[in-house]
């Protein structure tokens, strides 16, 4: 029998038909949308007089453009108004599900897909977002597309994607005390480069991938994409099972008992053939974080810079280049830097399982008077949990607060910017220049770290308080 | 959305030969506020056009007169960086057809591709060559037809072949983009949906 990967399995049963000398026709379970990259998609539907073809299969939530704080206000920058006003109009017409500002079901798109239960097994899912990879956590093929794109899912639930090739990481024995999924992560991408993953998609598996929980195993295909790859996945099994179940648009009863019988079947065929393998020994992994300006370029957290010297001379000059935008000198130490803001939020770290560890990290304790502190939930739900366990009120006795959902800090496209030649640790994605604001400069941590951070104003080894 | 059909193009070009031109530079995040396709134009390569008391950049190339028409010369590694379509919309809204270069990022080229811009493949040195055209003669002309997969350059009738794939040249051609044909597959896209 033709063996085959989860990958395989998956998208084989969505291809609706082969495009001679062209991409395969995919048909997309689940659509997400945002303000951002969807205005134009449906004023192409528009022009063309068409309307959303299937309304019930598309969700759409605000999040980009969204002020973190007083919600309930009229949103002050007009641009962004425009943008979050013109979805809840394009919604209405198209009878697009929606979850509005203010509703109970609001917040970042990756964040809110999974805790509705959108996102489910064995399924295909885009949005016109990059980090759409997040939802391959689940055993999904969902990857980040253009507007054109968004237009086409819209126009007919279907895409034009030629199939990646396949890369399969493995990650094996026990994870550290005090060292994350985000840490995982971030060590994967610094050993194969931020391009090493380009035109595959990639298979996590391995004995440490399999001990973590949804939150977290979500935090590494988040950032696959950040290797270059076009998105990950996880094979599901009964953690994710036991997630998915009773929530909102997950399938009930009868259908429930089915759907689980079906996706028990998603796993990699024994003797399946991967394009690439890399095997990682959890044992190898500590804390990490970044200090250039692409996520590939991270290391431990007490290690030594590199000097760059080893790099051909094209190489080191962006090497170099890199250093200096984030004003840091080779062949010193990440360790005692000062901090000046910490963000905790974004599709990758804003979950109800970062915001518990990190006020389990504080409490007691007091916040560094130097260092502005953003803590953004990445959802009405992740907020409200925060509420009811009360972890709002630990953060507040320890110096902290909570803002209101959004992507905030993590392209600042709202007002939360980090301001020009400032440091910050965040636990969103990227690193680029500018990303977290003009002359901004990242270090991507995990939850963890930043908490250390926000705690002592330096970035600070996070196991020195476990 | 239907593009006008490209068959063939005869143009002078403007020079660009800067390696690794990302999207970033191309359209800078602050401008992707808009609702619509259009307007992006004014704000292709925003931050190399104009200084920041949005004062015209002489040196730049966009603001010499002598430079014109609808073929954009780049060097390698053109689009490299973020997804945002809204770099193919600034370049194609500016009034540009034609991309060439030696190298593309891929999710750049497919969506040039998708707005009926053309991005056009050559060899680093057919690059060259047209960068040496152009320094001799601003006003040079390139010619590049879809249907044969050449690009010449007038003046010295050098002429280079480039890569399409197949399906999308027959897009280009006929004025079709890929919303058009999946509407196309509309009963196949309803049978699949029955079966499963
Ligand atoms: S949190 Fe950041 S990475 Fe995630 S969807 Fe928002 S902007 Fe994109």
């Amino acid at each position: 029998m033709n063996k085959k990967t989860l990958f395989d399995k998956i998208w084989d049963s969505h291809v609706v038909a082969e495009v001679e000398g062209g991409p395969s026709v995919l048909y997309i379970d689940r659509h997400l949308i945002h303000e951002v990259t969807s205005p134009q998609a449906f004023a192409g539907l528009d022009k063309r007089g068409i309307k959303v073809a299937r309304p019930s299969q598309t969700f759409a939530t605000p999040d980009h453009n969204v002020p973190t704080i007083d919600q309930h206000l009229i949103i002050r920058d007009e641009l962004s108004r425009t943008q979050v006003e013109k979805l809840t109009e394009n919604c209405n017409r198209h009878s697009v599900n929606l979850f509005g500002l203010g509703h109970p079901w609001q917040g970042v798109v990756h964040v809110v897909g999974p805790e509705l239960g959108i996102t489910l097994p064995g399924s295909t899912m885009v949005c016109g977002d990059s980090h759409t990879s997040t939802h391959g956590a689940f055993g999904a093929v969902a990857f980040g597309v253009g507007t054109s794109e968004v237009e086409m899912v819209l126009a007919t639930q279907c895409i034009m994607q030629p199939k990646p090739k396949k890369m399969l990481i493995e990650v094996n024995g026990k994870l550290g005390k005090g060292v994350t999924s985000k840490d995982i992560v971030l060590y994967i991408i610094s050993k194969i480069t931020a391009s090493g993953g380009t035109g595959y998609f990639i298979e996590f598996a391995g004995s440490a991938i399999r001990g973590l929980s949804m939150e977290a195993r979500m935090t590494i295909c988040n950032m696959s994409i950040e290797s270059g790859a076009r998105g990950g996945l996880i094979a599901p099994d009964d953690t994710t099972f036991e997630y998915v179940k009773g929530r909102e648009f997950a399938p009930k009863g009868a259908d429930w008992d089915k759907a689980v019988t079906y996706w028990k079947t998603l796993k990699t065929d024994e003797g399946a053939s991967f394009d690439k393998v890399f095997s990682f020994e959890a044992e190898d992994i500590e804390p990490m974080i970044t200090y250039g300006t692409n996520p590939g370029m991270g290391c431990k957290i007490s290690a030594t810079l590199p000097t760059g010297n080893d790099l051909t001379d094209n190489d080191k000059n962006t090497f170099l280049k890199s250093f200096a935008y984030m004003g840091i000198e080779p062949n010193t130490k990440m360790l005692g830097r000062k901090v000046d803001y910490v963000f905790v939020g974004s599709c990758t770290n804003g979950r109800i399982e970062d915001f518990r560890s990190f006020a389990a990290f504080v409490k007691g304790k007091q916040k560094a008077n130097n260092v502005v502190v953003w803590l953004v939930p990445g959802s009405k739900q992740v907020e409200k949990q925060c509420i009811a366990e009360g972890i709002d009120k630990q953060l507040a006795a320890a110096g902290f607060e909570l803002r209101q959902p959004g992507c905030s800090a993590c392209l600042a496209m709202n007002d939360d910017k980090v301001p020009e030649g400032k440091y910050a640790v965040a636990t969103s994605n990227r690193n680029f220049e500018g990303r977290q604001g003009p002359g901004s400069r990242t270090f991507l941590a995990s939850p963890l770290t930043a908490a250390a951070a926000a705690l002592t104003g330096v970035i600070t080894d996070p196991r020195n308080f476990l | 959305m239907a593009t006008e059909k490209f068959i063939t193009i005869e143009s002078s070009a403007i020079p660009l030969p800067i390696e690794n031109v990302d999207t970033d530079q191309i359209i800078p995040a602050r401008f992707l506020k808009a609702t619509t396709r259009n307007g992006f134009g004014e704000n292709l390569f925003r931050d190399w056009r104009y200084d920041k008391t949005n004062k015209k950049i002489d040196s730049f190339i966009l603001n010499n007169s002598k430079y014109s028409g609808k073929i954009l010369v780049g060097g390698k590694n053109f689009g490299s960086g973020s997804s945002r379509e809204h770099a193919a919309w600034a370049i194609a809204d500016y009034g540009f057809k034609v991309v060439v270069s030696s190298f593309f990022a891929d999710i750049f080229k497919n969506n040039t591709l998708n707005n009926g811009l053309l991005p056009v493949q050559v060899t680093d040195n057919f690059l060259k060559k047209i960068f040496d055209a152009i320094e001799k003669d601003a006003q040079t002309k390139l010619h590049v037809d879809l249907v044969n997969q050449t690009i010449t350059i007038k003046a010295t009738g050098e002429s280079e072949k480039f890569d399409i794939n197949p399906y999308k040249k027959t897009c280009l051609i006929n004025g079709y983009d890929d919303i058009d044909y999946l509407i196309s597959l509309k009963d196949k896209i309803e049978a699949f949906e029955k079966k499963s």
